[in-house]
C-alpha cells in the first residue's frame, strides 16, 4: 500500500514535467519556423538565409582533423558574409558531427537535407562515411564538396574499369587515391630507394584502398610487397601482427589507415626493434600523429593532397585570417581544403541565388550545373572538376617527421609534384 | 622457434590485461549474476585518472622517479575506479536487486555510455586521444632473438601477484569466505548473518581496483589512452571470463591468456591471420562452449529457485 502511494505521488510530478517540456519544446520550435519564415520572406528588408552544412568527425578519435574542416567552412563562411558576397542572402554554418561513423553521417545527412534551406554539404572526412552520406544527399539535391575523401568509387563507381559516376551532386577538392596511392610508391621506390615493403591496412574502405593502390604501383616499380597484413582501426596492442612483419625484414612499412592506430603501430614497431620508416597517406598526416608516437615517428612519411598550405603563396591570407579568427584549433591537413569547398559552394550560390527571393527545388540542380561548370582560384590551387566530380588539380606533398630547428618534431614537407 | 615464442609472449602480455579486466566481470556475475556491461569504461577511468594525476597531482621535479610516479597513479587509478565502480553499484544497480534480470543489464550499458560520455566531454581534452607518459622505460631486451619490452615484464608480473593476491583473499580470508557463500547461495548466506550487500559492494570494489590497475597498464604499455578504450577491451575481457567459466576467477586468468594466445598464433600461423584473430578468438569460445557450455574450469554460479 504505502509503496503503491509513494510512487503515485513520484508520478505526479514527473508527468508535470514531461507536459512542461513538450509545451516548451513546441513553443520553440515554433518559433524556430517562424523566424525562419520571415528571415526567408521577400520583404521586409530583413537578408534571406541559406545554409551550408559541415558533416565531420567533431568528436571522436579523428577530431583533429574534422575541426579543422568545420573551422575552415567557418572561416570561408564568415568572409563571404562580411564582403557580401550573395547579394541580399545571408550564410549560415549547419555543423553537424560524424563521429567518424557511417551510420551516424547518414543521419546527419538526412537531417541536414531535410531542413530546405540547406543547399550544400561540406564534408565528410572519411571515405567510409562519405558512402552512406553521397546517396542521401544526391537523392534530395544538395550538393556535397568534400575536402578529404580519396577513395575513388565515390566519383567512378566501383568498377576500375568502367567509370560511372554515380553520385551527380558530389563533388570533391581532394585528390583520389588513384593516384595518392601510386604517388607514394613512386617516392617510395624512387626517391627513398626502398625495396621490400610490408603493406598494412585498416580494412576501412580509404585504407584498404589507399594501401591496395600503393602495392600494385610499388610492385610495378619493380619493388618487392611480401605480405599484406591488416589491423582494426580501434585496435592498440599490434604486439602479435608486428613480430610477424619483422621476418620479412622490410625497409619500410606502408600503413593505410589514421592516425590513431597508425601512431600507436610506429611506436609499438620501435619499440619491437623495428626501425623502419612508417609511411601512409593523408590520414596520418596529422600533429595527433606525432604527439602520440614521439620519438618513435621520427622519419615517418606521408602524403596529403596538394601542396603545404603555409607554403602556398595563395594560402598565406588563408593563414592569416584563420590566426586573425582565433580558433581554438589548428587548421591541420584539411581546413585550407575545406575554405576552398566552402567557396567552391558559396560562388555557385552567388550565381543562383541573384534575384531570387526564396530557395525552391528548382535552383538545386542549377546550383550543381554552376559547381560542374566553374572554376575558382582557392588557396590550394585552382579548383575546378572534370565529369566525375574529381578535382582536376592533381597535386600532391611528401611529409617526413623530422626534428625541427627548436627541437620539436613535425611534418616537413619533402617533395611537391604534380602527379602524370 | 624464435617466432613462436615471441607469439606467445605477445599473447600472454595481451592476455594479461584481459585476464585482469575479466577478473571483475566473474566475481559480480558469481555473485549477483549481472553482467556490467560498464566494467570496460571503469578500467578507461583508471587510465584516464591515472593520466590526471601524473599531469595535476605529482610536482614536475617527481616526474622522472618511478618509485614515486608508479605507486602515485596507480593508487590515483584503483581510488577512482573503485568509487565509480562502487557508485554505479549503489546508484544504479542496487535499486534494481529484485528487479527482472534484463533491467539491470540495459541499466549496466546505460552506465557504461553514460561513464563514456562523461569522460569524453569533461576531461581536459577528453574528446581526443591522450598522450600517456612513459612511466617505465619503454627499452627491450633481447634473449635468444626473442625481443621483450620491460613495459610487458611489468604488465606480467603485475597481473600475475594482483592474481594470486585476488585468489589468496577470497579462499583464505573470512570476507573471502562470505563472498564465496554469498557467490552459493544469497538466501541462506543472508541467514547465516552475513551482510550480503556489503559482500556485493566488496565485489565491485575489487573488479574496480583491478580494473583500474589494468587502466593504467595499458596507458604505459601504449603511452596513449582514448575514451574508448573500454569498449573493445571490455567485449574482450568478457568473453574471456565466459570462455573460462562465468563466476569462475581462475577461469577468467585461464580465458584471458587462450584469448590473448590465440589470438597472437593466429596472426602468425593462420593464412591472412592478422585480417581473422578476433574471429579465431571467437571461433575458440564457440567450439569450448560447444563442448563445454560451463566453460573451461566450469561456471561457478548459484543455483536459484
Amino acid at each position: 500500500m504505502l509503496r503503491g502511494r509513494r510512487q503515485s505521488l513520484r508520478g505526479t510530478p514527473r508527468a508535470g514535467a514531461g507536459i512542461a517540456i513538450l509545451v516548451a519544446a513546441v513553443i520553440l520550435s515554433a518559433c524556430g519556423s517562424n523566424k525562419s519564415e520571415t528571415q526567408q520572406g521577400a520583404d521586409g528588408g530583413s537578408e534571406k538565409t541559406v545554409k551550408i552544412g559541415v558533416i565531420a568527425p567533431l568528436s571522436g578519435s579523428l577530431t583533429a582533423l574534422g575541426l579543422g574542416i568545420k573551422n575552415g567552412a567557418d572561416l570561408a563562411v564568415r568572409q563571404a558574409n562580411e564582403q557580401k558576397k550573395i547579394k541580399g542572402w545571408k550564410i549560415v554554418l549547419s555543423p553537424e558531427d560524424d563521429t567518424a561513423v557511417p551510420d551516424v553521417g547518414a543521419n546527419a545527412a538526412t537531417k541536414l537535407s531535410d531542413d530546405k534551406a540547406v543547399m550544400g554539404v561540406i564534408g565528410t572526412l572519411n571515405s567510409s562515411v562519405a558512402e552512406k552520406v553521397a546517396p542521401i544527399l544526391n537523392s534530395q539535391k544538395v550538393v556535397m564538396v568534400s575536402p578529404a575523401n580519396t577513395n575513388p568509387t565515390l566519383t567512378q563507381g566501383p568498377d576500375p574499369n568502367r567509370s560511372i559516376r554515380p553520385f551527380e551532386y558530389y563533388f570533391r577538392v581532394a585528390t583520389t587515391d588513384l593516384i595518392q596511392g601510386p604517388f607514394a610508391a613512386n617516392y617510395a621506390y624512387d626517391t627513398a630507394k626502398k625495396r621490400n615493403v610490408v603493406v598494412v591496412h585498416d580494412k576501412k574502405t580509404y585504407g584498404q584502398g589507399l594501401a591496395l593502390q600503393f602495392k600494385a604501383q610499388f610492385e610495378k616499380n619493380g619493388g618487392k610487397v611480401p605480405a599484406v597484413e591488416t589491423v582494426e582501426p580501434e585496435d592498440q596492442d599490434f604486439s602479435a601482427v608486428l613480430s610477424r612483419i619483422k621476418r620479412f625484414n622490410p625497409d619500410m612499412i606502408y600503413f593505410g589507415g589514421e592516425y590513431p592506430a597508425a601512431s600507436l603501430f610506429t611506436s609499438q614497431a620501435d619499440q619491437q626493434g623495428l626501425k623502419v620508416p612508417l609511411m601512409g597517406g593523408d590520414g596520418i598526416f596529422s600533429g595527433t600523429f606525432i604527439s602520440v608516437a614521439k620519438a618513435a615517428g621520427e622519419g615517418d612519411l606521408a602524403t596529403s593532397v596538394g601542396a603545404p598550405t603555409d607554403k602556398l603563396p595563395t594560402a598565406q591570407a588563408f593563414v592569416d585570417a584563420y590566426k586573425a579568427a582565433g580558433y581554438a584549433d589548428p587548421y591541420e591537413a584539411y581546413g585550407a581544403y575545406s575554405y576552398d569547398a566552402a567557396n567552391v559552394i558559396i560562388a555557385g550560390l552567388a550565381k543562383v541565388l541573384d534575384g531570387q527571393d526564396k530557395i525552391t527545388d528548382e535552383l538545386r540542380p542549377k546550383l550543381r550545373q554552376a559547381i560542374q561548370d566553374g572554376s575558382i582560384d582557392g588557396v590550394t590551387g585552382k579548383v575546378a572538376f572534370d565529369e566525375y566530380g574529381d578535382t582536376t588539380t592533381r597535386i600532391l606533398t611528401v611529409y617526413k617527421v623530422e626534428k625541427g630547428a627548436d627541437g620539436n618534431l613535425a611534418w616537413k614537407p619533402q617533395e611537391t609534384k604534380e602527379f602524370k | 622457434m624464435a617466432r613462436l615464442v615471441q607469439q606467445l609472449i605477445n599473447g600472454t602480455v595481451l592476455g594479461a590485461t584481459i585476464g585482469l579486466i575479466a577478473l571483475g566481470y566473474t566475481m559480480v556475475y558469481g555473485i549477483i549474476q549481472l553482467i556490467n556491461f560498464a566494467h570496460g569504461e571503469i578500467f578507461m577511468i583508471g587510465a584516464f585518472s591515472g593520466l590526471y594525476a601524473y599531469n595535476h597531482l605529482i610536482p614536475e621535479a617527481l616526474r622522472q622517479n618511478v618509485a614515486v610516479t608508479l605507486p602515485l597513479v596507480m593508487l590515483a587509478a584503483i581510488v577512482a575506479s573503485t568509487t565509480v565502480a562502487v557508485l554505479a553499484e549503489r546508484l544504479a544497480y542496487r535499486p534494481l536487486r529484485n528487479a527482472p534480470r534484463l533491467a539491470p543489464l540495459i541499466t549496466a550499458i546505460g552506465v557504461s555510455i553514460a561513464l563514456q560520455e562523461a569522460i569524453r566531454l569533461f576531461y581536459p581534452g577528453g574528446k581526443n586521444r591522450q598522450s600517456f607518459p612513459r612511466i617505465i622505460s619503454g627499452d627491450t631486451f633481447q634473449i635468444g632473438g626473442v625481443t621483450i619490452a620491460w613495459t610487458s615484464v611489468f604488465t606480467v608480473v603485475t597481473a600475475v601477484v594482483l592474481m594470486l593476491a585476488l585468489e589468496a583473499f577470497v579462499n583464505r580470508t573470512r570476507l573471502g569466505k562470505a563472498m564465496r557463500a554469498t557467490s552459493q547461495d544469497p538466501e541462506t548466506a543472508r541467514l547465516m548473518g552475513i551482510d550480503t550487500d556489503k559482500v556485493i559492494v566488496v565485489a565491485f570494489m575489487l573488479g574496480g581496483a583491478l580494473a583500474g590497475v589494468a587502466g593504467v597498464i595499458q596507458g604505459v604499455r601504449f603511452t596513449a589512452i582514448d575514451f574508448h578504450i573500454g569498449f573493445l577491451a571490455g567485449i574482450k575481457a568478457f568473453t574471456a571470463a565466459v570462455l573460462g567459466g562465468i563466476g569462475n576467477i581462475r577461469g577468467a586468468v585461464l580465458g584471458g591468456f587462450v584469448i590473448g594466445i590465440v589470438e597472437a598464433l593466429a596472426t602468425e600461423y593462420l593464412p591472412r591471420g592478422s585480417d581473422w584473430k578476433d574471429v579465431w578468438a571467437f571461433v575458440v569460445l564457440v567450439v569450448v562452449l560447444t563442448f563445454r557450455p560451463q566453460g573451461l574450469l566450469g561456471e561457478q554460479v548459484a543455483v536459484r529457485s
